[in-house]
């Protein structure tokens, strides 16, 4: 045995992200005839992502919308290029702040419509500044 | 044709869409360490305040005027750029990224097609899926665009943000127009010259002897001047050094599957964007590596992605700026992938001298004494000791940024909450 051949690597601490690739640069023994059959696993992104580019998240913080099943905590997946026509849950910007509302438009006026019945509705007339930032598609809960 | 599309006041409008009640209002964003203002709403423009002003000795001047100051948040500009880009490709597969906030569509055989509609369409389409303001410029060549974009942007009320140079009259008008030292690669050097022998505008430079330009401004300024006249001169991934930002971008011939081949491209891309600013003496603040597969192939797995790298300070050393692409490719490298496509940018473009001022008008003390180590071990031993100093960096180093808003696309316990 000639000790001297060994090398000994110290780990490289700088990185702490794992490096999957490192596995196929191992190429003693012929390789996995089931690295041919790999699929990328599950992602939620998936289901809840339809356009990537437009998709934003949000945190919920008081009880608004809890008829809507929107808690305080959960995700909000909001999908901007969505049109936000009547009835839809959308993400608005009003008066210098962000809050999460279902819509009521009609042809005179808008309406932001909280689902719990210890808050009250905002009309939203000429003095507001509303931005609509997006729709909301989906809600991510923590049971 | 070519059509550059440029993001308004890119950084500014980044924080906005997560902020937006500094909607029109004056907004600055500080470069590294708080040091510098880097870029400026219009608003802020309007007030005078100059690119490069230090942070300090306008502490005064911003808290009176009601000027809102952000930290460099180079994680979300680099997701909001890539939002930007991965829209645009959709338009054309002949896709340039110039910088971080701006790209050159290149459409062949689109002549029936109305540009300056389509331009409207990608204006409104990117405003609302990212929130992101920009201008579409069209013109038969490069450099044309370039004004053709400087005139959407300048005369927003008239152009609705889109304007394309595509008659004779317009061109002439346009040229006319704009001035010399504004023309796309024309440095300060060659606008004195210039304007030495009397040109001041573009027109004039444009009737200017081939020979004259040749012999004063290399081939380089005689393509320029062909560009300019109509004649595209110069091609897609055809890069002339600017100051806002630079990219080196490429497409693959064939894919790349490997990480070790994408590795010697990415550390390749970030070497020449080392070099680019080291020629105008410039270093950069951050930079983001992307890679992305094949768009127009049908099969196969799709993926798109980037990733930010803030630097520790201001830099342009090939090694250092490599080795941080080559730890962002190690984040986001897929296996399986057939990658068709891949690039650096550097954010947070400053000159060195701005630089220097910066780090030595730094308060904290800490990183006075290691910037001047890491200065005299690099003057020393040679670059390749700059190593030592990226270790410690990532540990102790930690950045100045008082004014810092939420990673809100890259961090899911940043994003934004909502009543």
């Amino acid at each position: 045995m000639k000790s001297e051949k060994l090398v000994f690597y110290r780990p490289n601490r700088e990185y702490h992200k794992k490096m999957h690739w490192v596995q196929e640069g191992i190429s003693a023994g012929f390789p996995s005839p089931a690295d041919d059959f790999k699929e990328l696993r599950i992602s939620i992104d998936q289901e809840v992502v339809s356009n990537e580019e437009a998709t934003f998240y949000a945190r919920v913080s008081g009880e608004s919308m809890q008829g809507a099943g929107l808690d305080d905590g959960d995700l909000l997946v909001i999908d901007r290029s969505l049109e936000p026509i009547d009835n839809k849950i959308a993400v608005c910007f009003i008066d210098g702040e962000f809050t999460v509302k279902r819509l009521k438009v009609t042809k005179d006026e808008v309406l932001l419509i909280p689902e719990n019945p210890k808050y009250q509705s905002i009309k939203v007339t000429e003095e507001n500044e509303l931005i609509i930032w997006g729709v909301v598609t989906y809600v991510v809960k923590k049971l | 044709m070519f059509v550059l599309v440029d993001c308004n006041n890119f950084y500014a409008s980044c924080e906005r869409v997560f902020q937006p009640k500094w909607e029109s209002k004056p907004v600055v964003i500080l470069s590294n360490n708080d040091g510098c203002v880097i870029a400026r709403s219009n608003e802020a423009k309007a007030l005078n305040i100059p690119m490069g002003a230090p942070a300090f000795k306008y502490k005064q001047q911003f808290k009176q005027q009601g000027v809102k100051v952000f930290s460099s948040n180079y994680p979300l500009y680099g997701d909001m750029s890539n939002r930007v880009m991965t829209i645009l490709e959709k338009y054309t597969p002949n896709l340039e990224i110039y910088s971080i906030d701006e790209a050159f569509l290149q459409f062949k055989g689109f002549d029936l097609f109305n540009l300056e509609q389509e331009g409207q369409r990608m204006r409104k389409q990117v405003r609302k899926w990212t929130g992101i303001p920009v201008s579409v410029g069209i013109a038969p060549t490069k450099a044309l665009a370039k004004i053709a974009n400087k005139i959407a942007k300048k005369f927003v009320n008239r152009t609705q943000g889109v304007y394309a140079i595509d008659t004779e009259k317009k061109r002439i008008k346009a040229l006319q127009w704009t001035k010399i030292g504004d023309v796309w690669g024309v440095g300060r050097k060659h606008k004195i010259r210039l304007e030495a022998i009397g040109v001041c505008n573009a027109l004039q430079f444009t009737q200017l002897p081939d020979a004259w330009v040749r012999k004063h401004m290399s081939v380089l300024g005689l393509r320029l001047k062909k560009d300019l006249s109509g004649v595209s001169s110069i091609q897609l991934e055809e890069i002339i050094p600017m100051k806002k930002g630079i990219a080196t971008t490429r497409s693959f011939e064939g894919t790349i599957t490997q990480f070790s081949d994408l590795e010697e491209r990415i550390s390749t891309f970030a070497t020449s964007c080392a070099e680019k600013m080291r020629k105008q003496r410039s270093s950069c603040n951050a930079l983001l590596v992307f890679v992305r597969s094949d768009p127009h192939k049908k099969g196969g797995f799709p993926y798109q992605n980037s990733c930010v790298l803030p630097l520790p300070y201001a830099t342009n050393s090939s090694i250092l700026l490599s080795k941080h692409a080559v730890t962002g490719l190690q984040k986001i490298f897929k296996k399986g992938v057939h990658y068709k496509k891949a690039g650096v940018m550097i954010m947070g473009l400053i000159p060195t001298e701005k630089r220097q001022l910066s780090i030595f008008q730094n308060n904290n003390n800490k990183h006075l004494t290691l910037m001047q180590s890491v200065d005299r071990i690099h003057k020393r031993f040679g670059p390749h000791r700059i190593k030592l100093a990226n270790q410690d960096l990532n540990r102790t180093w930690k950045m100045k940024q008082e004014h810092l808003s939420q990673r809100f696309t890259t961090e899911l316990n940043e994003i934004i909450t909502i009543k």
